[in-house]
């Protein structure tokens, strides 16, 4: 795990849902197969209504059409992030558009075990609501040893609930490794 | 201090004494729900870490999201879980029989007192049977065949009281929407729902069963509802496996109380584009309805297909609506049969569907285009999950849908119900 992540933020609001996340029609694609996983990346958050994409003003692409990936590696969301459906593509799709931290007020509870267990980015969440506080496009760093998140275009810094309980199967890389470092786990 | 159901079935199933809420637990689990969106990725991660599954006694594979399939890929997702099936020699296989959250319980594989998880998020429909029944990723799936556990942290519950007596156009799914209108769509993020109270006794199994159902569209971990006599009658009619009811101590701790007086419900649908979006069907009326759609795990079963063709009977459906009817499994669909139902719905005009989850997840059979609208019996409205992402899906009872599909817009099902 690595102890800064730094890159650029993109903002979200509340109950983001996972067929705003990945779209069900994109469910074809397997995350098993790379080419596919990369795939799913390219329309990570395409049903997310325009509007709201990219706060405080939106209309902002989180997607870059030249390239495929997004030009943001920070998530910053509010409440109840990725609720719906079970579907492990939305976190996978989130990866793979190249986001390796969320900050969010709090999880939808699979989403969150997905995320966990996959071990697919870090999810943190936030003691106090921080949507209205920051921008779209800013740089900042999320710093894994501190529990903050510091924007580096206006110098706030925020804390950041620690991981607690989770933090071995996140530094572990994911369940499975988790469970192969732990003895007899998966015999 | 005592213990809610919720911990009491989490304590047992992992070897404690008692269990509070937020332990982090390691328990063992009693069944295994799968679907073929996701199996052909589980089966992958199983060869992978090179394990073979726990208990085959404990798993259930059923094919209900692609059936039949209406793409390559996802005929590829069946052809997958078929072999799967037969390389681990499954012993209990549902394909095409319905949706797997209306056959489990049908077939005697949901017993209260267990700890179920599938790789769906309506797997804590079965919370209705008094079973600790939770939704989980394939990734997790993957550990559960391997070892037959997983690390849980136990829920707080919220207690929601259902009192005085609802009148008969009222149903589970209202009842539902009214709690949904309370808390919203992460009013009980992590938590439990315990349904309690006197009405509670008044609701058929199948009123029941849409409560727990759409209890994670609130964001629960899982809802439960204490077994009362008509319910372990159901499960003994259908299983001869023992099990173990478990009910909740007097001085058991809840983090919120929620109160819900039945007898001032009227019928509710939920507005585009979120489960908590609630309001009287007093104040949508008239809004035209291009589909009509009675089917799911929150409401296809058989007491929404009675009063559906109750309202339909004799009526012909506007030619600018389609009603579209996927009873939800095939068991149901040959006792409609045997009542007269499905005759009472093709003379209305209805399209009657196979028993599968149909459009509800937006793959096939009934997807909505540009601007249109939607009257389902299902549990989710999101913004382009049947469809179109500018169509616009309401959620009503059976009732709500069978006199919306009747008169080709937004109605009131108490217009026909004579009430």
């Amino acid at each position: 795990m690595k102890e800064i992540v730094r890159g650029r933020i993109y903002v979200l609001g509340d109950d983001i849902d996972t067929d705003q996340i990945i779209p069900a029609q994109h469910l074809v694609l397997n995350p098993a197969i790379a080419e596919e996983k990369q795939k799913l990346g390219t329309f990570a958050l395409s049903s997310v209504p325009s509007e709201k994409a990219g706060l405080p003003r939106g209309h902002v692409p989180f997607i870059d059409p030249q390239t495929g990936r997004s030009p943001y590696s920070i998530l910053a969301a509010g409440k109840n992030f990725g609720c719906g459906s079970s579907r492990e593509h939305a976190p996978i799709a989130l990866a793979a558009a190249g986001i390796e931290v969320v900050v969010a007020e709090f999880y939808a509870r699979i989403f969150f075990r997905n995320v966990v267990n996959g071990g697919w980015m870090i999810p943190y969440e936030t003691p106090a609501p921080l949507v209205d506080r920051i921008e779209t496009g800013q740089e900042g760093e999320v710093d894994l040893k501190a529990n903050e998140l510091r924007v580096l275009t206006t110098g706030n810094r925020f804390p950041l609930k620690p991981l607690g309980d989770i933090l071995p199967i996140l530094e572990a890389g994911n369940l499975f490794a988790y469970a192969k470092e732990h003895a007899d786990l998966l015999k | 201090m005592g213990m809610t159901i919720t911990e009491k079935i989490f304590a047992r199933a992992s070897g404690r004494e008692s269990v509070r809420a937020g332990d982090i637990i390691d328990a063992n689990i009693d069944l295994a729900l799968m679907q073929e969106i996701t199996t052909p990725s589980i089966y992958r991660g199983l060869k992978e870490v090179g394990a073979g599954i726990w208990d085959v006694e404990r798993v259930v594979v059923v094919i209900d999201h692609f059936s039949p399939p209406s793409a390559t890929w996802k005929a590829d997702n069946v052809k997958e879980t078929n072999q799967f099936v037969k390389d681990c020699g499954i012993k209990y296989f549902y394909p095409h029989r319905g949706i797997m959250h209306v056959v489990l319980p049908e077939t005697g594989h949901i017993r209260p007192g267990e700890l179920i998880v599938g790789v769906e998020s309506h797997t804590v429909t079965h919370g209705a049977f008094g079973a600790v029944a939770i939704g989980i990723g394939a990734t997790e799936m993957v550990y559960v065949l391997a070892k037959g556990t997983l690390w849980f942290r136990v829920p707080e519950t919220i207690l929601v009281r259902i009192d005085g007596k609802f009148n008969s156009s009222i149903f589970g799914k209202d009842i539902m929407l009214s709690i949904l209108k309370e808390l919203g769509v992460d009013g009980a993020t992590y938590k439990a729902l315990e349904f309690a109270g006197t009405a509670i006794g008044e609701l058929t199994i199948d009123g029941r069963i849409t409560l727990a159902n759409m209890s994670v569209e609130a964001g629960a971990k899982n809802g439960i509802i204490e077994p009362d006599d008509k319910m372990t009658d159901y499960v003994r009619e259908k299983s001869r496996m023992p099990f173990t009811v478990v009910r909740s101590d007097d001085d058991a701790k809840y983090s919120q109380t929620l109160h819900i007086d039945a007898s001032q419900l009227t019928p509710l649908v939920a507005c585009p584009h979120s489960p908590d979006n609630v309001k009287p069907i007093s104040e949508v009326e008239g809004i035209h309805v291009d589909q009509a759609f009675l089917g799911t795990c929150t409401n296809g079963r058989m007491e929404d297909l009675r009063i559906a063709a109750k309202i339909l009977k004799g009526r012909t459906i506007p030619k600018d609506t389609r009603f579209l009817i996927f009873p939800g499994s095939v068991e149901i669909y040959q006792n409609a049969i045997k009542e007269g139902i499905i005759d009472t719905f093709l003379e209305a005009g209805a399209i009657l569907c196979n028993s599968s989850c149909g459009p509800c997840g937006g793959g096939h059979m009934g997807v909505l285009g540009d601007g249109e609208v939607c009257i389902s019996s299902g549990s989710r409205n999101f913004r382009g999950r049947m469809g179109s992402p500018s169509a616009q899906i309401y959620l009503g009872s059976a009732a709500t849908v069978a006199a919306s599909a009747a008169s080709g817009e937004m109605t009131d099902p108490r217009k026909f119900l004579g009430e």
